[in-house]
């Protein structure tokens, strides 16, 4: 392991010392080849698809980029093939998340660590929204959570992800900022999926719903839901410009769910820097700006040593959320 | 009237010649999909969506293409169940129960075009639901919290004694199997890895469709080589096709049988947390405890063929209510399909009816197309189909095995979910013998979560007042029926044995002479 993050170090500097462009030059990768670490239709199949697609619409790769859906464990089957299997494979990439990030956080993929592999970029970030219904007494961020706050169980907050899934940490997140320092108290009820945990707002089974804003946009645009907070270190542009920040409400919390992929530990640098340049090259274009707007995807612009950092930092913010839930040891 | 003008803008929008080719290409492959043990409905859209979005098709095309997949694999998955006694995915689980003894009795040909009608029923009724009732239906989705969830799920499974067995023991023993069985894999309520003993291939659970593969399907193929080692004569029942086409007077009397099931049927689609199964199950137990005076469900009796297709049908266009209205997807195919709507830029919501006419309204006339289409292909092909039982099971019987293989590796490409495949055939060759049923096990797994889950949101709502189960009109309403349901076999059950005993000695009598 201390191998590993020494030569990841190296890379790293090697990366900083190097142009982009020149890196990118010497390796092409024959076939290129993207494993989606869920079944078709998801958040993950999504990212390998559409960025596949653009790569070689766009003609940044030749070849087709195949994507391979290697479903389980909520990645850790894709993970763990990679690490015990493809440790080597230079035209391999991986479609991650902050779903991936939390899960490494946890333990929750058996014997596996970040470390394991590279990352390579972000490709966007779908942000947190905390929302109520529209008939509901709340109207902002610290409303909420002086209820919470007052009487933690009159509160229940729904999600569409499990008991410590980033839906739960989201909120979580939040708490802490605004000073509730036993997060255990928040009643969070797991529901499959945004969708569903929406839909029991509606019902009036609960209070409070945190999710993506993807999730929630029909819901806003036809007046039954209000979002009270979008996690973003900023307004979000467009249509989302609206929503007011936890930020702005004096409540400094920010939850990305951010979208990206990692490589094989033991990509060679030529490889990591040319994929890095292709992905970056391609998260540049105005074509890729179009595929975020049209699926509510915002901003994060990072690449290479950088995204390295942000995912090791999320690690870290989540491994001592979890900890205090009492989710890992 | 506004329905019908902007049901006719609809047919203008679905009926080009391309996308009539697109239905025609979606309904033969589904049926195909559907038909192969494995592969389901919500694979087939999965595997098809490259294809939409290749060819470059637009929304509505997309959508027909791959609609007409969904309903498709649903008919196709009757198929397998009458003639191998193997389900082709899971709502047509419930179609084995007399499908498969219709065939033994020389009525395939009957079985599987009576089916296909059922089928038609359920999805052209629902598919009229769909289009009169959705904003109102989406009200009643809205009155289901988690506390009615459990009371629903709770009603499943105390019908259950109706199904399959006549040992009441061993359907209990099936039914807390396949519950047992559902709590493997990661706790969402706690995020705790539960009996999966470090393996990440069990951190999701059990894939039901590797359960059912495995219980159905192998474990035919292990009785198989179990009695063509004692006994060389296998196929030791004569196969006869028998006529193609259903009696006029058969057809006759499931029509009532079809109207209930569908109606049923379409009501647990439109329930987000219920499903085609639930559909399917439902309709097969009420049609059960209402019209099988003579017990002869589970024997080949055409009504229990006819209910569950009626059902699983309908579910199909009911789970469609939610998906658009709420973007919340009712099944497993309705999630992949509703990430095929976003991925087309359209967002499914209480605003899509009025925000997307053309889409919606488009995808709405695709769906008769399709029904049309589907009833119309499979009945010439009904004559093709029973060619299989035709096949000498020596032959037969690899295939299948081949089928199921290639099928759950293609899902998941995982050679782990292949040894559970090959675990659960041993549990189901072994549970044969014991005649435990199946049906509940498969049941157990697919609820059990959703039961479980359900009864822990509601709880933990609550404050762990366990009195938030019967908190609403509608929640005492379902609790009331699944008591009902529950204690009236035990009560009447001692005359319907009798009354049973005394049928199959008539049958006897009947078949001597």
């Amino acid at each position: 392991m201390a191998f590993k993050s020494t030569r990841l170090l190296l890379a790293a500097a090697f990366l900083g010392a190097s142009a982009f462009g020149v890196s990118a030059a010497d390796f092409k990768p024959e076939n290129p080849e993207c494993i989606a670490p869920a079944n078709p239709g998801g958040g993950w199949d999504f990212t390998c698809r559409q960025v596949g697609k653009s790569l070689q619409d766009q003609k940044l790769l030749d070849s087709t980029v195949q994507v391979v859906n290697l479903a389980g464990g909520g990645g850790g089957v894709a993970f763990a093939e990679v690490v015990n299997k493809r440790d080597d494979d230079n035209d391999l990439i991986v479609a991650a998340s902050a779903a991936t990030a939390t899960r490494l956080a946890q333990g929750a993929y058996p014997g596996n660590t970040m470390d394991q592999v590279r990352w390579l970029a972000a490709v966007g970030a779908d942000y947190g929204v905390i929302a109520v219904a529209a008939d509901s007494p709340v109207n902002t961020l610290p409303e909420l959570l002086d209820q919470i706050k007052n009487d933690p169980s009159s509160v229940s907050v729904a999600g569409g992800s499990a008991v410590g899934g980033w839906d739960h940490l989201k909120v979580l997140i939040a708490a802490n900022a605004y000073g509730i320092d036993d997060v255990r108290s928040v009643k969070y009820i797991a529901f499959d999926g945004g969708g569903e945990a929406v839909t029991q707002l509606l019902a009036g089974s609960v209070q409070a719903f945190t999710g993506d804003i993807s999730e929630a946009k029909g819901f806003v645009d036809s007046g039954d839901i209000k979002v009270i907070a979008v996690l973003a270190p900023e307004r979000l542009p467009g249509e989302f410009e609206v929503f007011p920040t936890a930020k702005e409400q004096g409540i400094d919390a920010i939850g990305a769910n951010w979208r990206g992929f990692y490589a094989p530990g033991n990509m060679s640098d030529d490889a990591y820097n040319a994929w890095v340049g292709m992905i970056g090259d391609l998260y540049a274009s105005e074509e890729w700006k179009g595929v975020m707007a049209a699926n509510g995807l915002a901003p994060l612009d990072l690449q290479g040593e950088e995204f390295q950092k942000f995912v090791a930092n999320s690690v870290a913010q989540i491994q001592k959320i979890s900890k205090e839930i009492g989710i890992i040891k | 009237m506004e329905t019908l003008s902007s049901l006719a803008d609809g047919f203008v929008i679905a009926l080009t010649w391309q996308n009539l080719l697109l239905a025609l290409l979606g309904c033969f492959l589904g049926t195909m999909m559907g038909a192969l043990p494995g592969l389901g409905p919500s694979n087939g859209v999965a595997i098809l969506i490259p294809l939409a979005f290749t060819l470059g098709l637009g929304a509505t095309p997309s959508l027909i293409l791959l609609t007409s997949v969904y309903y498709g694999a649903m008919y196709g998955g009757r198929i397998s169940s009458i003639l191998l006694n193997i389900p082709g995915d899971e709502p047509a689980m419930m179609t084995c129960l007399d499908g498969y003894p219709m065939a033994k009795k020389g009525r395939a040909g009957e079985a599987l075009s009576l089916s296909g009608i059922a089928s038609f029923v359920g999805a052209f009724l629902a598919t009229w639901g769909l289009i009169l009732l959705a904003p109102q239906l989406v009200k009643i989705a809205l009155l289901f919290g988690p506390a009615e969830y459990f009371a629903l799920f709770t009603l499943a499974f105390a019908t259950l004694g109706g199904v399959a067995s006549t040992n009441q023991a061993k359907t209990a023993f099936a039914a807390a199997l396949g519950i047992g069985l559902a709590t493997v894999g990661v706790d969402t309520q706690t995020g705790v890895p539960r009996f999966t003993f470090g393996e990440v291939h069990l951190y999701d659970g059990i894939d039901f469709l590797v359960a059912i593969v495995g219980l159905f399907a192998l474990s035919e193929v292990f009785l198989f080589l179990e009695h063509r080692h004692g006994n060389a004569d296998a196929s030791g029942h004569k196969v006869t096709v028998g006529r193609l086409m259903p009696s006029w007077s058969l057809l006759k009397s499931c029509t009532p049988t079809m109207l209930r099931s569908s109606f049923l049927g379409f009501l647990a689609g439109v329930l987000p947390g219920a499903g085609a199964s639930l559909g399917s199950f439902i309709a097969y137990t009420f049609e059960k405890k209402l019209v099988d005076k003579e017990g002869t469900f589970g024997t080949g009796d055409p009504r229990g063929v006819a209910a569950p297709e009626a059902g699983n049908n309908a579910a199909a266009g009911g789970a469609l209510v939610p998906m658009l209205a709420l973007g919340v997807p009712g099944s497993g195919t309705t999630a992949v399909l509703l990430a095929v709507l976003l991925a087309l830029n359209i967002t499914p919501g209480p605003l899509l009816f009025t925000q997307q006419p053309d889409v919606v309204w488009g995808l709405i006339a695709a769906l008769f197309i399709a029904n049309v289409m589907l009833l119309l292909m499979n009945i010439p092909m009904i004559g093709l189909f029973t060619r299989v039982l035709l096949i000498p099971p020596r032959i037969l019987m690899p295939i299948v095995a081949m089928v199921s293989f290639v099928g759950i590796y293609g899902i998941s490409g995982s050679s782990f979910d292949l040894l559970v495949m090959v675990g659960f055939g041993v549990l189901g060759w072994v549970l044969r013998k014991l005649d435990v049923p199946l049906v509940p096990i498969i049941l157990g797994t697919l609820l059990g979560n959703a039961m479980e889950n359900n009864l822990r949101r509601a709880i933990t709502i609550d404050n762990g007042d366990w009195f938030a189960l019967i908190d609403s009109p509608l929640s005492i309403g379902l609790w009331t029926l699944a008591v009902i349901g529950f204690l009236l076999p035990i009560i009447f059950g001692k005359v319907v044995k009798a009354r049973m005993r005394h049928m199959a000695k008539d049958e006897e009598g009947s078949t001597i002479d």
